[in-house]
């Protein structure tokens, strides 16, 4: 698919754990202001991909570029562009010593370099934007999981990311906790904040993508916009994968 | 009795001693050790073979064997110090191959996703360790280390054997003066146990204050 103004792009990225090749020949790229929603049965390599934006996985060729610089190599420069890029992980990975605001203003202050209560008050705008600002001084171990990942993602929105990237942030959720997840979401990306997601949740890729990338088996098998993926998809792979979820 | 109350301040001298190898050497390893086990999960390569060499190379040499390597063989080099210090050094560097490596278990049990997170907001591996990290191994290595320091104000009475005024020591001068050899040693034990007892009581209250609530 032709994008305009592209903030993400990643060519012919390939990676292997030991034999099996999880990423083959990956390219994909994410437009400013989009929001792209990566599903696919599990061990299709889509969480693998969302954590090589950031490097949190290496890759072994290819070249990942974002805002069109390339990525860095381990060091001050990757930190940097870490900073810039927003994730969000399955399992909350909030800081289980700190509590809910130090959490969201730890890193303004350790790597933004803003003041205490500069930081504080703009966690405080963002923990009231996810709908937890009473719960500011609790510990993330008093909070319910829908609230955890609720301050993870004021907490990654609290550097101010140009890219927000989502590692199945409802999975490890209670059914009732996901829709408080996902509502925080579709805010964000009716607000215009470019998002790559990778989920189950096909509810939230209907209503909220701009396109839908379908993976199996490490490689990118279809790339559409979700209207035409989800009523009508080409491939046999991603039919026998609609039909076994949207059945019940 | 008389052992104690004529000699007091031979004993004192001892005890004192001890408790400055001890307090000395301590700081010494903390530091050290705190040092090595950021080096052994760097992800700079050269590091990490400097901390596993280090730990590797004294966590397997009788101390012994180490305090003559270092009060015989440092001098050799143009370093002469007194040997207190020597000893100091000898009983740091020894002990913070254990400080290291309760410390990198202790590092071991936060969860990975902890350190990703951090990492993933923009911070180095320095902040990384220090902020997210480290105060929630902290939690879990209090009582390993407890156990390690007391095992070095033991370790320090190798210092006797070498002219250093350390508690253990005394029983030359008294065994010489004609007293009997059990109740010196008995004053002895029980200056050692104030000292363990000591330290287990300080790492009872770091771990009732900061330890992982069960």
């Amino acid at each position: 698919m032709a994008v305009v103004d592209p903030l993400i792009e990643l060519r012919d990225v390939n990676k292997h754990y030991g034999q099996l090749h999880v990423l083959q020949n990956v390219s994909l790229t994410v437009g400013r202001g989009e929001v792209v929603v990566v599903i696919g049965p599990s061990g299709s390599g889509k969480s693998t991909l969302c954590r090589t934006v950031n490097r949190l996985e290496t890759i072994e060729s290819g070249t990942i570029t974002i805002d069109g610089q390339p990525l860095p190599a381990e060091g001050k420069g990757l930190a940097g562009l870490r900073a810039d890029v927003g994730m969000v992980f399955q399992s909350f990975n909030l800081f289980a010593h700190r509590t809910v605001l130090a959490n969201v203003s730890l890193a303004q202050i350790k790597v933004r370099g803003r003041k205490r209560d500069e930081a504080d008050r703009r966690s405080r705008e963002l923990l009231e934007r996810v709908g937890l600002a009473s719960q500011a001084d609790k510990y993330p171990a008093q909070l319910s999981g829908g609230q955890q990942q609720r301050v993870a993602i004021a907490r990654a929105l609290a550097m101010d990311p140009k890219v927000m990237l989502f590692d199945e942030p409802t999975s490890a959720l209670d059914p009732e906790m996901i829709n408080e997840v996902l509502e925080v979401m579709q805010q964000l990306a009716r607000d215009g904040m470019t998002m790559v997601v990778v989920t189950h949740e096909m509810g939230f890729a209907r209503s909220a993508a701009n396109r839908v990338v379908f993976m199996a088996d490490g490689r990118i098998v279809e790339d559409r916009a979700p209207e035409e993926f989800f009523t009508n998809p080409r491939s046999e792979r991603a039919k026998d994968f609609l039909s076994k979820i949207l059945k019940h | 009795m008389d052992v104690l109350t004529d000699n007091f301040s031979l004993y004192a001298e001892g005890f004192l001693g001890t408790v400055q190898l001890t307090f000395f050497s301590s700081l010494l390893a903390l530091a050290l050790g705190f040092l090595m086990a950021a080096f052994r999960v760097a992800p700079v390569a050269s590091l990490r073979a400097i901390g596993t060499t280090w730990v590797t190379v004294l966590r397997n040499t009788p101390l012994t064997l180490l305090f003559f390597a270092v009060l015989l063989g440092l001098p050799r080099f143009g370093l002469v110090l007194p040997f207190a210090v020597f000893a100091v050094i000898a009983l740091g560097c020894y002990t913070s191959a254990f400080i290291c490596e309760a410390l990198r278990s202790g590092i071991n049990t936060v969860p990975t996703g902890q350190g990703e997170a951090a990492r993933s907001l923009g911070m180095n591996f320095g902040q990384t360790l220090s902020f997210v990290v480290l105060p929630q191994a902290f939690r879990t290595v209090i009582p390993p280390i407890g156990s390690t320091l007391i095992a070095l104000a033991k370790n320090s009475a190798i210092a006797g054997a070498f002219s250093v005024t350390e508690l253990l020591g005394t029983y030359k001068t008294l065994s010489e003066l004609g007293y009997n050899i059990v109740w010196t040693f008995v004053w002895i034990a029980v200056g050692y146990l104030i000292i363990t007892l000591s330290i287990s009581a300080l790492f009872n209250v770091l771990e009732k204050r900061y330890g992982v609530a069960r």
